[in-house]
């Protein structure tokens, strides 16, 4: 193999290097010289160059990432942003840990395997902290789903999220998918694990003590995914260039589910100091970042690399993104151990470096020097930019709420828009992509598809459980990418309150078009903004997070799509709320408050009556804070059968989802009558749930809400009914029957049983 | 309990012997001693990721020898969903399983009726009582000649079938057979998720397992 080595790289100082169709700018290519004294080997400029993209430096976004980092919070944060995954206390000698990752792109090349190996990515970071994973979740979105395109993708992406998620023994505990034009060819596939584990168990992945062995354990190493990270992420779709379809990675979850059993035993045995999976970048990254965090040198013989391709250059080894690997620092004394436990579970393992007393990276083939570079330039000193950025124009100083009658939607048409909703892609029956997944394995899961979050108990030996709601809203983001991030973390937090969990922390996963256009630029920093100030005022810590741009076909760029995870904690796991259960004669309640106000709805789209020049409501976090604590406490009394939380589509959308599913139980409202009909159904601001309430337990309800000042309204009662007859009855309006309901619902489906 | 790589749901059905009443005691797949257990569990997942055939390898396995040889002594053994696999790829029960009719991985609750209640497994429950238990998986679809079908039927080894709706498009909606003897029973649906109502559809899974903690206990 011939290979340029740094002796080369002093004697042959000019040689041309190809740094552009790396995806390095002059400028960049120049500093890299600058650091090094002399012009990098093609090793060098192979690992810079996949570090200093976009997908693994934040470029772009990093200077506006970092008030996520100031938001002070009385919550106790055990790792935070800058690690795999934040982690955070909840309470009793626990942890949690959680986050998101995107894997778009390669999701509408390859759907199967991009969603498959996206699931496979985000697990590794969660395993990374020392966590034993319990649950994936994720936060889909594609474009229409008539045209045969779209099927691929949908189709693709969901057996490939299950093939993989199920194969590992995770259960999926729910997620979200919508459908929006601006997706057809940028599908947005965010996939989301929770670990858990004990407060000693966390881990950092860092490189310390110098004599201690680099192991990389795992599948070998093969020609997948190679240019993936900095040439897949990074580029806009464009019909005139050829496809890159080998760049995308292949999955293993069998190999998968071994190295999390295999690493969970030597985290158990201590035999490991610090652990860091190889994902996006591989061994450049896994080494770089390890190297640096601990602010040591590390010497690689990257022969020792196990191939499962012998004619492997060396630049595709160090960038290669064979999924499945897992790099450990092990202390001498431990290897044996360290083997045998890989050994057990069939892994192949071996000693690839160890680490230095000297300050760089060194990585040698056959005993001659490749790369020497000071790691921290390499993962954590990379560009940063400011890139110009235009601010979306917000109008929501000046906003005016509008009702149905100012789009002249008249009372006796409400039914058919009801049906109309009802029939769209947003409420629609999901169960053909749910039915996929596995949400009953490891025996923890409590609530998942469906529910307005997933909930699982943390072990056999703890009531204690985790709550956790992806919500993203790109309608009310394209409106106002500032106040519509904000209106989605609100909505987030209600879920998790919504199932009797307090909210303790928040993730992301930023989705935007071309960082490169100053406008999407512009949505992107709004977003940011709208995520620090509902953090702050929230008092939740944002713990981790993932950026993901280029989501953008030619000029076209994606609608916003800030997508936010909340996590929360209930006490007892027992004492939590579905949006399932409804007995005859509870009586059904709405707490929040009402803005009485139809912009951004989906009502609105649905009837093609959004208008662009549209703004969103301010938020009272007052009122919005009180209902996620008082929510909960109602809860954990016993009070409420079940709860849902009001958002796409409405109330009225909200009580169609709680009956559906229900043969022997309708709901009979009545509609304020000092509000507009439209504006009570369809209304999804400020923050409000739906309450049913235990018969005997109203008075006791009403009580602990006057007390709390939490706002409610008695709406109405669950009758009785049969399946024949009717599922919902407003009042003075319009009634369904279960079977209307239903036949809605089935026109909507994005795939079919 | 029998974990091999890539075994899911070994910690659950471990959890449903102990809440039966039952002492699980953990057995490896590359280990032959069976430490002298009364009862072999064989639980769901994707051994050896389901590569070849589902079950395939994991049936060429030291313990899955041993469990063979003890099976036909006596021994009582259950193969859930990925064991069910494993049994009929070892021979110990009739039939293959195949990729669901629909091609897709299926998880749904499901209703089933109990047929045949002649085994050590299945004492706590009675024939025509019906369960609901989720079903999960992705070759679930159970094949067998028309001729051995019939001669199955006769003699009551098919002894859970699906009601309602068929999940994988399994010949005559067979969900669970049985052995002649009755002490190796084969499932698709998972009875491990259904023993508490917090994490699961119903508690009528447990009948399994408490049915052979009570057969043993009687047998002393």
């Amino acid at each position: 193999m011939k290979f340029d080595t740094v002796a080369d790289a002093l004697r042959n100082s000019n040689t041309p290097q190809p740094f552009s169709e790396l995806g390095l700018k002059p400028d960049e290519y120049e500093r890299i010289k600058s650091i090094l004294g002399r012009r990098p080997t093609s090793a060098e400029l192979a690992m810079y160059s996949v570090m200093w993209s976009e997908h693994c430096s934040y470029k772009s976004s990093k200077v506006h990432l970092r008030k996520f980092g100031e938001i002070k919070t009385s919550k106790n944060v055990l790792a935070g942003i800058g690690e795999n995954a934040g982690v955070i206390d909840i309470g009793d000698g626990w942890a949690a840990t959680f986050k998101v990752e995107s894997h778009n792109h390669p999701s509408y090349i390859e759907p199967y395997q991009g969603a498959a190996t996206g699931v496979g990515g985000i697990v590794r970071d969660i395993v990374a902290m020392g966590a034993r994973p319990v649950a994936v979740m994720d936060s889909l979105r594609f474009g229409p789903p008539d045209s045969a395109d779209v099927q691929r993708v949908i189709s693709g992406v969901v057996a490939g999220i299950g093939g993989y998620g199920n194969c590992l023994g995770l259960p999926n505990i729910g997620g979200e998918t919508k459908i929006h034009a601006s997706y057809e060819k940028n599908p947005l596939v965010n996939a989301l694990c929770v670990g858990v584990m004990r407060h000693e168990d966390v881990h950092f992945s860092k490189a310390t003590g110098e004599g201690n062995l680099v192991v990389l354990y795992g599948a070998s190493t093969g020609g997948d995914g190679i240019g993936g990270v900095s040439i897949l992420a990074s580029e806009v779709f464009d019909e005139t260039k050829s496809a890159k379809r080998p760049s995308v990675q292949v999955g293993d979850p069998f190999t998968e589910k071994l190295l999390i059993e295999a690493t969970m035993e030597m985290f158990a045995s201590g035999l490991v100091e610090g652990i860091q999976d190889l994902g996006g970048a591989g061994l450049s990254c896994a080494t770089s970042e390890l190297a640096s965090n601990g602010g040591a040198g590390m010497r690689v013989r990257l022969e020792e690399v196990p191939l499962r391709d012998s004619d492997l250059s060396v630049e595709e080894i160090l960038m290669s993104e064979s999924q499945e690997r897992m790099c450990a620092i092990v202390r001498p004394e431990n290897l044996e151990q360290v083997m045998k436990v890989c050994e057990k579970w069939g892994l192949k393992a071996s000693v690839i470096g160890e680490i230095t007393g000297e300050k760089n990276l060194v990585i040698t083939w056959n005993y001659q020097e490749i790369v020497n570079v000071p790691p921290r330039t390499v993962a954590h000193e990379g560009p940063e930019y400011q890139r110009p950025f235009v601010m979306p124009i917000s109008n929501s100083k000046g906003h005016t709420p509008c009702t149905g009658a100012d789009f002249g939607l008249k009372s006796e048409n409400l039914k058919e828009a009801i049906l109309r909703v009802m029939s769209g892609t947003e409420v629609a029956d999901f169960s053909a992509i749910t039915d996929q997944y596995d949400r009953y394995v490891r025996g923890q899961t409590v609530l998942s598809a469906n529910a307005d979050a997933g909930l699982v108990r943390v072990s056999d030996d703890s009531t204690k459980g985790l709550a956790v709601s992806l919500d993203g809203n790109g309608r009310i983001c394209a409106i106002d990418a500032d106040l519509g991030t904000q209106w989605s973390v609100l909505e987030a937090c209600r879920n998790v309150a919504a199932v009797g969990a307090i909210p303790q922390a928040l993730t992301n996963c930023l989705n935007f078009g071309s960082p490169e256009d100053p406008e999407v630029m512009g949505q992107f920093v709004a977003a940011t903004n709208g995520l620090a100030t509902a953090a702050t005022a929230l008092d939740l810590p944002v713990t981790g997070g993932n950026v993901s741009f280029y989501n953008q076909t030619g000029e076209t760029a994606i609608v916003p799509t800030p997508v936010i995870g909340a996590l929360g904690v209930i006490d007892d796991v027992h004492q939590h709320a579905s949006s399932e259960h409804l007995d005859v004669g509870d009586v059904i309640y709405v707490v929040g408050e009402l803005l009485e106000d139809l912009s951004g709805s989906l009502l609105l789209e649905t009837m093609g009556l959004s208008e662009s020049t549209m703004s969103l409501p301010e938020i009272s976090y007052e009122n919005e804070a009180r209902l996620i604590t008082v929510l909960p406490a109602l809860i954990s009394e016993g009070l409420i059968r079940a709860t849902h939380d009001i958002s796409d589509g409405g109330l009225v959308t909200a009580l169609v989802e709680m009956v559906r599913g229900h043969r022997s139980q309708a709901l009979s409202v009545v509609p304020d009558d000092d509000v507009e009909p439209f504006v009570w159904a369809f209304a999804e601001f400020g923050g409000r749930v739906v309450c049913v309430v235990k018969g005997q337990s109203v008075a006791r309800f009403e009580k602990v809400a006057d007390e709390r000042k939490l706002t409610y309204r008695r709406i109405g009662d669950v009758i009785s009914s049969n399946y024949a007859e009717q599922a919902l009855e407003i009042r003075g309006f319009c009634q369904f029957t279960h079977e209307e309901l239903i036949i809605a619902f089935q026109k909507g489906m994005l795939l079919k049983h | 309990m029998v974990t091999f790589p890539g075994s899911l749901d070994d910690v659950d059905a471990a959890r449903a012997v102990s809440k039966a009443g039952g002492e699980p005691v953990s057995l490896w797949h590359d280990d032959a001693d069976i430490k002298a257990v009364d009862a072999v569990i064989l639980p769901g997942g994707f051994s050896f990721g389901d590569y070849l055939r589902a079950g395939a390898i994991a049936s060429l396995s030291p313990v899955v020898e041993t469990v063979v040889k003890e099976a036909a002594a006596g021994l009582p053994v259950l193969g859930i969903c990925n064991g069910f696999q494993i049994l009929c790829e070892v021979g110990l029960l009739p039939g293959a399983l195949t990729r669901n009719a629909g091609l897709r991985f299926v998880c749904r609750d499901q209703r089933l009726r109990v047929e045949d209640v002649n085994s050590p497994w299945l004492r706590n429950y009675y024939v025509g009582q019906e369960l609901v238990i989720p079903v999960k998986n992705g070759e679930g679809c159970y094949q067998i000649s028309k001729d051995e079908l019939s001669e199955l039927e006769r003699s009551g080894m098919v002894f859970l079938r699906y009601i309602e709706e068929n999940p994988n498009g399994s010949l005559a909606d067979v969900a669970g057979v049985r052995n002649a003897q009755g002490n190796v029973l084969g499932l698709m649906p998972h009875p491990e998720h259904a023993i508490d109502v917090l994490t699961g559809p119903s508690t009528d899974g447990l009948g399994f397992f408490s049915s052979i903690v009570d057969s043993l206990v009687k047998a002393g």
